[in-house]
């Protein structure tokens, strides 16, 4: 079985800077792997490449269920939850719409039998099922957040790439969403969280992978493993980027397993 | 002898039935782009059309259909492939298209310089036998385009990465979505000018979605209204003798601003409780 997602030695830049140098790791299906760093530390622009959003990349190759993503078409198989909706607010847009927008594709011009239940099902989900017919920006951040990843979980892809699901979401929320991942993670689903902070997914990743600057120099990734205790240092990493960059240039630190 | 008995009216009427139906199809996915002046800067490069058209001798809808066709092109792929921003782009369409126009129309024969106001503010008179089958042409044309790549518009518009990694086709449905307004300006052009055309699209979207919950609900109020202001502002231009464009974009307005002052104590009663308790909603 190939890999839901691959990232071997790529390097990206953009308009002469060099946002990301090899960058290596590997997802395999049925893993919850958050891709952590700090502001600045390139994880956007990853997320950005994973998704085929920035081609061609400069150097390198990404291979999503083993199809480079230049030419990956299975767009079923894949789902990405951003952290807001480009135009959220311009035309009122339904609860329903939006998760109903996850069915929309070039292989399903006119809606299908079947696709109402599938919004319903998938806003059930994340608990939401009466505000379908709710105005989208009545809903607070956290609702709105949930209703993507509705609409994420209505499309009932393999592989599902998250940007800073949690950012701005109130704890009961943040709660809310990690069940969620917890109930996909439980079916076999591969999740790729990009986040600057693991909160309340601590339990749930199977791997993390920490991008940063060793030394000022271009973002790469400084560790890739298991999540280390809570307690221990990368529980600081989240909010204090520069103990990263010191930390992980310290053999043993960062390793898998350290703590 | 009523209005229906003169067939300048009934040609007109076709053609203002015509925009007010098409216009807020358009103008729902521009103002849910964020590019309600997309269709004024389309307006502009019309007028470089119809400039063509007085030069040239050739048929004023058709030469502005094909020349805005072409800007919308132009305006997509410096967009794309320029580092110049979306607004910037489109201003650079617009003085373009009107310094065309004009010059065009300075160019051509005597005569055309008087033309050139119908065509900027609309006329009642200037609907042509053979403008008809154009203006229908290219309103169903619009219409099933809209049916067979509205869905996957919705989706680019409401947020272009996501719809990308459904597999959509964003940047040529962005251009398609372009092309698409050009087309409605040109077919508004006889009835509403050049100059007001990008109001019939965005105003009835702006006034529907006071009261709308949905982009569904938005697009077919929008749709009503479009069409009641078209028919009932060419109607009062034929009754009061003034030029059909402001008439129909001041009536949208005024229908605008009825329901703004109507929908406010609504909006002010979401603004006090805009998040319903979450607690409600265990999953």
């Amino acid at each position: 079985m190939s890999t839901a997602l691959s990232c071997r030695d790529v390097c990206i830049d953009i308009e002469a800077a060099c946002i990301l140098s090899n960058v290596d790791f590997v997802v395999e299906p049925g893993e919850f792997v958050a891709v952590l760093g700090a502001n600045g530390s390139g994880k956007t622009t990853l997320m950005r490449a994973i998704l085929g959003l920035l081609l061609p990349i400069t150097s390198g190759q990404i291979d999503v269920f083993g199809t480079p993503i230049a030419r990956f078409r299975a767009w079923g198989r894949l789902a990405y939850v951003p952290q807001r909706l480009h135009s959220a607010g311009a035309v009122p847009v339904s609860v329903h719409e939006v998760v109903g927008a996850g069915l929309i594709s070039p292989r399903q011009r006119l809606p299908r039998r079947g696709d109402r239940q599938r919004v319903v099902d998938a806003l059930a989900q994340v608990g939401l099922a009466d505000r379908r017919r709710d105005r989208f920006d009545a809903l607070s951040g956290g609702q709105q957040r949930r209703v993507m990843i509705a609409a994420a979980l209505a499309k009932d892809a393999d592989l599902y790439v998250l940007d800073e699901p949690t950012a701005g979401v109130d704890a009961e929320s943040q709660q809310r969403i990690s069940e969620i991942f917890g109930s996909m993670r439980e079916r076999g689903r591969t999740v790729v969280l990009v986040t600057h902070e693991l909160g309340p997914f601590a339990a749930l990743a199977s791997r993390i992978v920490v991008l940063g600057s060793p030394r000022g120099e271009t973002s790469t990734v400084l560790y890739d493993g298991p999540p280390p205790a809570p307690d221990h240092l990368l529980e600081r990493v989240w909010h204090h980027s520069e103990d990263v960059v010191m930390r992980a240039t310290e053999p043993g630190v960062l390793e898998p397993g350290a703590g | 002898m009523g209005m229906l008995g003169y067939d300048f009216m009934q040609r007109a009427l076709i053609a203002a039935a015509l925009i007010g139906l098409i216009a807020p199809l358009i103008g729902v996915f521009l103002v849910q782009r964020r590019l309600a002046l997309l269709g004024d800067g389309m307006g502009h490069v019309a007028l470089t059309g119809v400039g063509l058209a007085f030069l040239t001798g050739l048929a004023p809808v058709p030469t502005a259909l094909v020349v805005a066709a072409l800007g919308a092109l132009v305006l997509e792929l410096v967009r794309a492939k320029s580092r110049t921003a979306g607004d910037l782009a489109l201003a650079l369409v617009f003085y373009g298209g009107i310094a065309g126009g004009v010059m065009l129309t300075s160019l051509a024969s005597g005569k055309a310089s008087t033309a050139l106001n119908q065509y900027l503010f609309g006329s009642l008179s200037t609907v042509a036998t053979e403008d008809i089958a154009w203006l229908v042409g290219a309103g169903a044309l619009v219409v099933i385009i809209l049916l067979i790549f509205g869905r996957e518009m919705f989706a680019m518009t409401l947020d272009p990465d996501v719809a990308h990694v459904q597999g959509i086709r964003t940047t040529r449905l962005g251009i398609l979505l372009t092309v698409l307004a050009a087309v409605t300006v040109v077919i508004g052009m006889r009835t509403v000018g050049l100059l007001l055309v990008s109001a019939i699209m965005i105003v009835p979207v702006a006034a529907a979605q006071q009261f709308t919950g949905s982009f569904r609900a938005t697009a077919l109020v929008a749709v009503g209204l479009g069409l009641v202001c078209s028919l009932a502002g060419l109607t009062t231009s034929f009754t009061l003798d003034v030029p059909p464009g402001p008439t129909i974009v001041l009536l949208a307005l005024a229908v605008f601003l009825v329901a703004a002052v109507t929908a406010y104590p609504v909006r002010r009663r979401r603004q006090r409780h805009p998040h319903p308790a979450e607690e409600h909603h265990h999953g």
